[in-house]
Formats: C-alpha cells, structure tokens, sequence
C-alpha cells in the first residue's frame, strides 16, 4: 500500500482544504493585483479596467531603481548578518542541556510578542543622543560625547536584525538539533582543528537549512514597512514604503500593484538563483 | 661463553624494554561525569600492532575508555602514554588517531572520495596524491570506483567499508573502532568481522575494538580486556586464556555460558557440591578447607549419561529441556535445584529425553575455582 497513488475522489479530499485556503487567500489577491497592475489610473479618481503598459513603463525611473536596489541590498545584508550570527549561537543552544535550550528558545519566541512599532521605537530610543547608548559610552569614558545614531542605515539594519533574529533562530534550531554529534568529533579524530571542524562539517552539512534561513530572512525583511519610517532616513526607505506611499498617499493603485509584482518577481528570481546556487555547491549530490 | 650469554640476556631486556616502551599504556585513568564514575583505576599496557578489544556490558565505560584515548574526553586523573610519550593533554586533532564510530559519522555533504581524501586535505596533501591515496584505500576496502558516489547511495556494509577507508587514510598510529558493526545485521557482521581482522593483520596497526558481543571479541581480537558494570577491568588476556580461565564469576558469566556451582572446599583439590564430591585438577593457592568457593564449567565439557549413575564429580538430576539447533545439542538438567546446561555435538548427542533421569559428568579439569 505504501507508495502507491492516491485514488479516487476521496483520497484526494485532505488536499482539498489547503488548495482552497492557497486559492481564496493567495491565488485570487494575487490575480486582483496583477489585473490592476495593467488598468489605467483615473487622476483625480481610482481606476478604470484596461490594459496598459504605462505603468510598468513608469517603473524604470531612477528613484525606482534606486529604492529596489536598497530593499534587496539591506534584506540580503540582514539575511547574512542574521544566519551568520544565529547559525553559531543556534550551535551552541542545541549542545546545551535541555533545560537551558528550553529557556533560550522561550527568550527568543517572547521577542516574537512584540509589535514592531514598540521595537522601532525602543530602538530609536536606544540610540538617541538624549538616553540612548550613547551616555553610557561618554559614562564609561569610550566616548566625549552622546550622538545620535538614529534614524540613519545601522539604526535601520539593528532593528531589522533584532526582528529576524528569532525567525533565524527557529528555522536552524531543528536541522541543528538533528545533527549527529558524532561528526564533529570525527572530523577532530582526521586532524580538523576545531575551527576547521565547525565550517567544513557542521556548516558543510547543514548547507540546505543555511540556504532556507538566508532566504526566509530576506524575504521577511524585503516586505518591511514600518521600520524604515522609524529607523531610517528617506534614503533608507525600502519598496514596501513607496508602494504603500503610491497607493494610498498618492491613490496610485495600478502603479504600485505594478510595483508590488515587479518586485514580487524580481525577488524570486533571487531566491531560485539562491536556491541553484546552495544546490550547485553540494559536492557529492546527483 | 658467558659473553654470549651476557649479550642474548641484554637482547632478551631490550625486547622487553621496547614492548613495554611502545604501545599504548593508561597509567591510573579515571573518568567521572559529575558524580557519576565512568572509569575507575584503569592500568593497562596494549601493545604495540596487537588487536585489542574492550569487551563489556552497556555502561560499563568500555566507550569513554576509547574517547579517552582518542582524546575525546579528557581524564579526570592518569596519565595516556603512547610510546612512551604522554598524550593526555594532546588535543583530538593533533593524535594522529584513526577512529571508526558507532553511527559511522560518515560526512553525508561529501562524495565518497571526499570523506576519505578529509583528513589529507586537511593536512594540505597535494590533490593528485590525494586522488591515488584514496583510489588506494577504495582497493583496500574492495570499493573500487566508488570515489564519486554519494554516501546515501551506499548499503550498510559499504559505508562501514567507508568509514574504516577515511580512518585508515592517514596511516593512523591507532585504529580505534566504537562497535562499527552493530548496526550491521548478522551474516555482514560476521564477514565484516573477519575482514577486518585480516586488514589490520596486513597493515599490522594496533588496533582497539569496543564491542558488546564477545563472539566478536573473541573473532577479532589478540587480546581482550573485559569490564565490568563497575566500571572496572576484571581479566586481561588472550580470548583462549579468558575463555578457559575466566577470573571471576562476572567474567564467566559474561564470556559464553557458564555453570557455576556453589561448593565448599573440603580438601586439597576437592570441593562438595550437592554432597557429592567434586575433583578439581587445579586449585588456587589460598583456598582453605572449609571456604566457600564457586566452580565454573563450560557446557562443552560436560557430559550427559543416561541414568543415574555415582561417582566423584558425578550429579544426578531430570533432564527439563533439549535443545536441538542443528549444529549443536544443548541438553538442560535440574539436579535437586542446581541448573546445569551440557553442550554436545549432534554426534555425540546423549540418548535421553524431556523428563528423563540423566548424570552430568564434570572432568576435575574442566572445572576452574573462582575466587570472587
């Protein structure tokens, strides 16, 4: 029985529901989108059915590229940054006892209660010149006197990091858990220095999770919005900002569903070409 | 003359010196995790090119001895020597040790070749050496061709033939194996036990096996150390010497099957068991008439005669169980509580039955004294 096909129309009725859900919830928005992408805009009023290539043709401005160049940029560096730092701490969490794996997992899930509103804003208070790190800088004598470091790009990049970081965390920790403890060890009975170890074969082995977490995180911060408003400069501000901008401020739905799908394609482009490359790199593999 | 004589004796203390100098020797290692004592007042010399096998229960430390050779795990107190240079503080990396494990820990992100090659890149080998050293290896292990196949591609037997493969590259000082072949089912193992055997005789490495089954001990090894649940070694020796002169009740028992007979010493190579008086050819020195004292007998030296019969070293008992499996006849006797088991061959199968009277003759020098 194992294996074989599922027949008949009940079989196929457990895949019915998640079909649907896919349809009604993602499908059919997404096809609204596509369809108002193509429609013209009314000035002055909404929009008006049609098939217009004018849209798409005012996305190759320079203030567009510009702002699609910075999104990929800062997700992809928030990407890096996170599994770069989560994938070691990630390491050492599951080569804990259970009892203390369990409290670091609780600490990092509770970040996921916070809005990220209250994390914007306890960000740019943390580096504010007023009572931000500053003080406690010029307090222990490292600096002369409190600046301001928000909003600018690392204010920026600190708080999308600080969102992502669980998300990272979470989607490492079972591959990492699962790990066979022994391989390490081999590695240091072959002459590996523990270093050697560590990025040869841990990180060797858990290549396809890594490719997984670098691309949850970077399609997670691509869609920011409201950080950038707190964080960053107007040079900071991501796509997300400047959909929501045209669509709302400015009444340009056709323009930003066109935006919003251009964008949507560029960033699958990324990620299949993130995908080929994490695949093309594991030796052995046929 | 006493030239000659003189000089063969200094040959004769050399010899001595040099085995005793080289090998692997564990000066008072101990081992605890916390309050639990894994390793306890381990003094052993293995010699140099000699396979030795550790040979115990499940918790017995037999694992955490070899992780403490490998430098896995570091001693709590002793010293690790090997030829004569203390290892002890030696990192994992830098022992030179080739370690077979349990799980294999095969790298599953690299090629066959790639798993094998590891421990030369790792040491900066130029490619192409590496490629005929690993072609070399895969002859060794009888996988020729198999340098581009991916380890899930593998059965089990191959990808043990690949982990002893990678260990084997760097021409290891030791070979240490973590029960490789328990995994494997009955019929590989078997093969794989006698492969490996014949691998570390051509490449004369001294080798340490840790193992849970004595019939691969007692296949593979030159030497066997048994322990116990008390985390210490009970025998040292030869799987013959263990076999035949086990040195306590947990060693005889633990080695084969073995009838153990409560008795008291009532003279000078004589115990009573039962009532009946039992003929030892060889008791240890310091057994006193009147101690108590525990005889071991191997199943294959007992014999079974149909009937009652009397006579020193003679009991009689029912016959409860025959055992038949083909090869060999196991005959089960009750003699008044006293559980004995004989072993025969279908040859020599005695003429008696389920239920029958029978007398279980025990040779005085199949009988061996155990102290503790």
């Amino acid at each position: 029985m194992i294996g074989e096909k599922p027949r008949g129309l009940g079989a196929h009725l457990p895949v019915f529901y998640p079909a649907v859900m896919l349809g009604v919830f993602f499908v059919i928005p997404f096809g609204i989108m596509v369809a108002i992408s193509f429609f013209a805009r009314q000035p002055g009023g909404f929009y008006t059915p049609a098939f217009v290539m004018a849209n798409y043709r005012s996305l190759f401005t320079e203030l567009f590229a510009r702002v699609m160049v910075f999104s990929i940029y800062i997700a992809a560096l928030c990407a890096v940054i996170c599994v770069a730092v989560g994938f070691p701490f990630t390491y050492f969490i599951t080569r804990m006892r259970r009892k203390a794996q369990v409290i670091w997992l609780v600490l990092l899930v509770s970040v996921l209660s916070l809005s990220a509103v209250i994390i914007g804003f306890a960000w740019s208070l943390m580096l504010s010149q007023t009572a931000g790190l500053s003080n406690l800088f010029v307090w222990l004598g490292l600096m002369e006197h409190p600046v301001s470091w928000s909003p600018g790009f690392w204010a920026l990049l600190c708080g999308l990091c600080y969102v992502a970081f669980p998300y990272t965390v979470l989607v490492l920790y079972p591959p990492l858990s699962r790990l066979d403890p022994y391989l390490p060890e081999a590695a240091l009975t072959l002459g590996a220095s523990p270093l050697k170890t560590f990025f040869s074969v841990v990180v060797g082995s858990l290549r396809g999770p890594i490719v997984a977490s670098l691309i949850m995180v970077f399609a997670f911060t691509l869609g920011t919005y409201l950080l950038p408003q707190i964080l960053g400069r107007p040079q900071h501000w991501t796509l997300s900002v400047l959909i929501t901008d045209e669509a709302i401020y400015h009444s340009n739905l056709p323009f930003s569903a066109a935006m919003a799908v251009f964008f949507m394609i560029v960033s699958l482009a990324l990620v299949a070409l993130t995908m080929m490359v994490g695949k093309g790199g594991t030796a052995g593999q046929r | 003359m006493s030239e000659l004589a003189s000089t063969a004796d200094i040959g004769f203390l050399v010899a001595i010196l040099i085995s005793f100098m080289t090998g692997l020797a564990l000066e008072n290692v101990n081992k605890n995790f916390g309050s639990v004592v894994a390793v306890q007042n381990l003094n052993l010399h293995l010699p140099h090119g000699r396979f030795v096998c550790f040979l115990g229960p499940s918790g017995c430390g037999k694992t955490t001895v070899l992780r403490l050779i490998a430098g896995l795990e570091k001693p709590s107190r002793g010293r690790i020597l090997l030829d004569a240079s203390d290892i002890t503080d030696q990192p994992a990396h830098q022992r030179n040790f080739g370690m077979v494990f349990q799980s294999l820990a095969l790298f599953p992100h690299l090629s066959v070749g790639d798993n094998i090659a590891y421990s030369l890149r790792v040491r900066k080998v130029a490619k192409p050496v590496c490629r005929h050293r690993v072609d070399e290896l895969l002859e060794l292990v009888r996988l020729p061709g198999y340098a581009g196949r991916h380890i899930s591609q593998l059965s089990g037997g191959q990808r043990q033939r690949v982990a002893i493969a990678r260990a084997l590259a760097i021409e290891p000082r030791l070979f240490l194996l973590d029960e490789p072949l328990s995994a494997l089912d009955a019929k590989l193992r078997e093969d794989m036990q006698l492969e490996l055997r014949m691998l570390q005789q051509r490449l004369a490495i001294t080798t340490v096996l840790v193992t849970h089954d004595q019939r691969e001990a007692m296949t593979m090894s030159d030497l066997i150390v048994v322990m116990g649940t008390d985390n210490q070694v009970h025998q040292m020796g030869t799987p013959l010497e263990i076999y035949r002169n086990p040195a306590d009740t947990f060693v005889a028992d633990f080695i084969g099957t073995s009838n153990l007979l409560k008795g008291i010493c009532s003279g000078r190579g004589q115990a009573s068991v039962l009532g009946k008086t039992i003929r030892i050819a060889s008791m240890p020195e310091g057994i006193n008439p009147g101690s108590e004292i525990t005889i071991s007998v191997r199943p294959e030296d007992i014999s079974v005669l149909p009937g009652a019969r009397e006579g020193d070293n003679h009991l009689e008992g029912e016959v409860t169980f025959v055992r038949d499996v083909g090869s060999s006849v196991e005959i089960y006797l009750d003699c008044n509580g006293l559980q004995l088991i004989s072993q025969s061959t279908p040859q020599g199968r005695p003429a008696v039955t389920q239920g029958d009277r029978a007398t279980a003759v025990l040779p005085p020098s199949a009988c061996v004294v155990l102290t503790s």
